[in-house]
């Protein structure tokens, strides 16, 4: 485990270069696609893996995120906007978490997820009906400020970084204790003294920023938004579940895994099949889950520690010989 | 009576009929997800993609065979409690009792259901939105009301109130099977406890594989009747599973008259909200309802849901 930082590092140092080696713009844009991803599933991950508070709603922040960023440029403030949105649409997601939580942490498990997902779809609709404030379905356009895929490689890249460290030193806090605790057994958690409420509240301010965060980062990399993409309940709300969830949820990398197959299956099937390329995707989440209910890396993290306990057991002396 | 108010009165009349007609077919969506639920305990979020299914079966049994789709309802149902049956049983089923750190695994497996089956359209059919050209589709029928020496006119839709009367029937089949049928009363007392159904000698796993099949053919007529009205298209799923399961917890998670009354609502809420407050938000109204419900009614509207 001592080694983990030093090889983490060497890692992201590794992937910083690769826009040095590689020019194809469309490899690095499947790249910055991966890392979005990888941000996305860590934010989704806290809470949803590690918290148990499965949400089907987190696309309100992503659009919260989003729109936030593109207002923001639209209303004339400096060029500069746009980056200062990642920052402001990260805290307004997390405003906006604060006020989903306050109304959807009243009811647990499928309830909560209900709920979250209700309201996600309000706020679509808002952003569909408040025409003054997003331009409606129309969309907001937007000339993204740096011409080389690189620039944006490069700030996913860290933004990913940022939230998997963030994320990581959570969950060796005693905060992370107690966000397992409420996972395990609710009122158990309560009964230790742990005013779940509260904790739930947080895991969800930190999800939801870095959730608000990769929409602004999404409206300045694409440059055009509109609500049916950013508040989108099939293609963020639930992909963000299924992302993590491949890869195993309450995992460190297991975001990382699913956001490496998902952009890969729906990008090469997008190339074969003209529509309908989240088909085989479909099929794998269907396979993991009815085969490996715990996600690739828990799955596999699992059978290594049984292997690790199965040749503890055989070198050890028995019992009783 | 002046005729502004008469116009008034009109209006209101008409926004409810035409409430209750959607309500109905609402309440048809509603019934299958509900049984699921509360047999299984299980939210189905492929719901919704059962229904698309269903009313490309009726488009294609329409274009290729010129078969009426009311007529198609007798093929189109019993169609869709076999892949209701496979689906429970080949997938859903291996699913339940694995242990799984995520605690709700077989509602993502119903949501990579939908997928599937949203994308296979869309690979096969397209992303265009099509529609079942019959004749009847824009016939409606007119009731003059003699009301304070003004005459109020009301219509109805010629396929809503079939379809509606459709749905009646079939609900009301519904109550019969489930409270006069051995098979009815198994579902019942499995939905109840599920143990204690098995120690009474039944076979619960069965009583699943039905249940799943019969909520899959209840939405497969929804389906059905719904395609001389609405248009189509692959992902035309997703908003209808958000309305089964606000409808289901309106009503009460597992509670079959709920469901009835949930769908209702739903559909007077819609149609009212959409013409009195603003069409923009038609979507939304039923989605603050079912948030307002789950807090301060968490039992639903009967309150004798389980909750």
């Amino acid at each position: 485990m001592r080694k983990s930082p030093l090889v983490a590092f060497g890692a992201v140092a590794a992937l910083a270069v690769v826009p040095l080696l590689v020019s194809n713009t469309y490899v690095l844009h499947m790249l910055v696609m991966v890392f979005l991803w990888v941000l996305l599933g860590q934010a989704w991950n806290l809470l949803g893996g590690y918290t148990g508070q499965v949400s089907y709603g987190h696309a309100a922040f992503f659009g919260v995120g989003a729109y936030t960023s593109a207002i923001m440029v639209k209303s004339g403030f400096s060029p500069a906007a746009a980056w200062w949105g990642l920052l402001a649409g990260g805290l307004l997601a997390a405003l906006v978490g604060s006020v989903l939580g306050w109304i959807c942490f009243r009811l647990r498990g499928p309830y909560f997820s209900l709920s979250i997902l209700a309201l996600s779809e309000v706020l679509r609709l808002v952003a569909v009906n408040w025409k003054d404030l997003t331009n409606g379905a129309e969309g907001i356009l937007y000339i993204p400020a740096f011409n080389s895929k690189a620039a944006y490689y490069w700030i996913v890249l860290a933004l990913a970084g940022v939230s998997y460290l963030t994320i990581r030193a959570v969950m060796r806090s005693k905060l992370g204790f107690y966000f397992l605790a409420i996972r395990e057994d609710q009122d158990c958690a309560e009964s230790l003294g742990i005013d779940t409420t509260k904790y739930k509240l947080y895991s969800l301010l930190i999800s939801a920023f870095f959730t608000g965060v990769a929409g602004a980062f999404y409206m300045n990399y694409m440059g055009f938004i509109d609500p049916g993409i950013v508040f989108s309940l099939s293609d963020i709300s639930i992909m963000m579940i299924l992302v993590t969830m491949l890869g195993g949820a309450a995992t460190m990398a297991g975001p990382a895994v699913g956001a490496v197959l998902y952009i890969l299956m729906s990008e090469a099937f997008r190339v074969f099949l003209k529509s309908g390329h989240l088909l085989f995707f479909g099929i794998l989440i269907i396979v993991i889950i009815i085969f490996f209910p715990q996600g690739i890396v828990g799955t596999l993290r699992e059978k290594w520690a049984g292997r690790r306990l199965r040749a503890a057991n055989a070198t050890a002396p028995k019992a009783g010989a | 009576m002046s005729p502004q108010v008469a116009g008034q009165i009109e209006l209101l009349g008409q926004v409810l009929i035409s409430g209750i007609l959607l309500g109905g077919l609402y309440a048809l969506i509603g019934l299958g997800m509900s049984l699921i639920m509360g047999v299984m305990k299980i939210i189905n979020l492929a719901h919704g993609e059962l229904m698309m299914v269903a009313m490309y079966a009726t488009y294609w049994m329409f274009t290729l065979a010129k078969v009426d789709p009311y007529v198609s309802l007798v093929v189109v149902c019993p169609a869709m409690f076999l892949l209701g049956v496979a689906i429970q049983k080949f997938l859903i089923t291996p699913v339940m009792n694995a242990d799984s750190i995520l605690p709700q695994n077989q509602v993502l497996l119903t949501v990579g259901i939908g997928l599937v089956l949203s994308n296979l359209a869309l690979l096969f059919f397209s992303a265009n939105y099509r529609s079942v050209p019959v004749s009847y589709a824009s016939k409606t029928i007119y009731w003059d009301v003699k009301m304070g020496g003004q005459t109020i006119s009301l219509s109805f839709s010629y396929p809503f109130l079939v379809a509606f009367a459709i749905a009646v029937v079939l609900g009301a089949a519904l109550f019969v099977f489930l409270g006069m049928t051995d098979t009815g009363r198994m579902i019942r007392a499995t939905s109840q406890d599920k143990r204690a159904a098995s120690l009474m000698g039944i076979n619960t796993q069965r009583i699943t594989y039905i249940t799943f099949g019969l909520g899959a053919a209840l939405v497969g007529a929804a389906g059905a009747l719904l395609d001389p009205v609405y248009y189509l298209y692959p992902q035309i799923g997703g908003p209808f599973t958000s309305k089964a399961f606000v409808i289901t917890v309106l009503g009460g998670m597992g509670n079959i008259p709920g469901a009835v009354l949930g769908g209702l609502v739903l559909g007077l809420a819609e149609s009212l909200g959409s013409v009195y407050i603003s069409l923009g938000y038609k979507d939304a109204f039923g989605f603050i309802i079912f948030v307002l419900v789950l807090i301060f009614l968490p039992k639903g509207l009967l309150g004798k849901g389980r909750a």
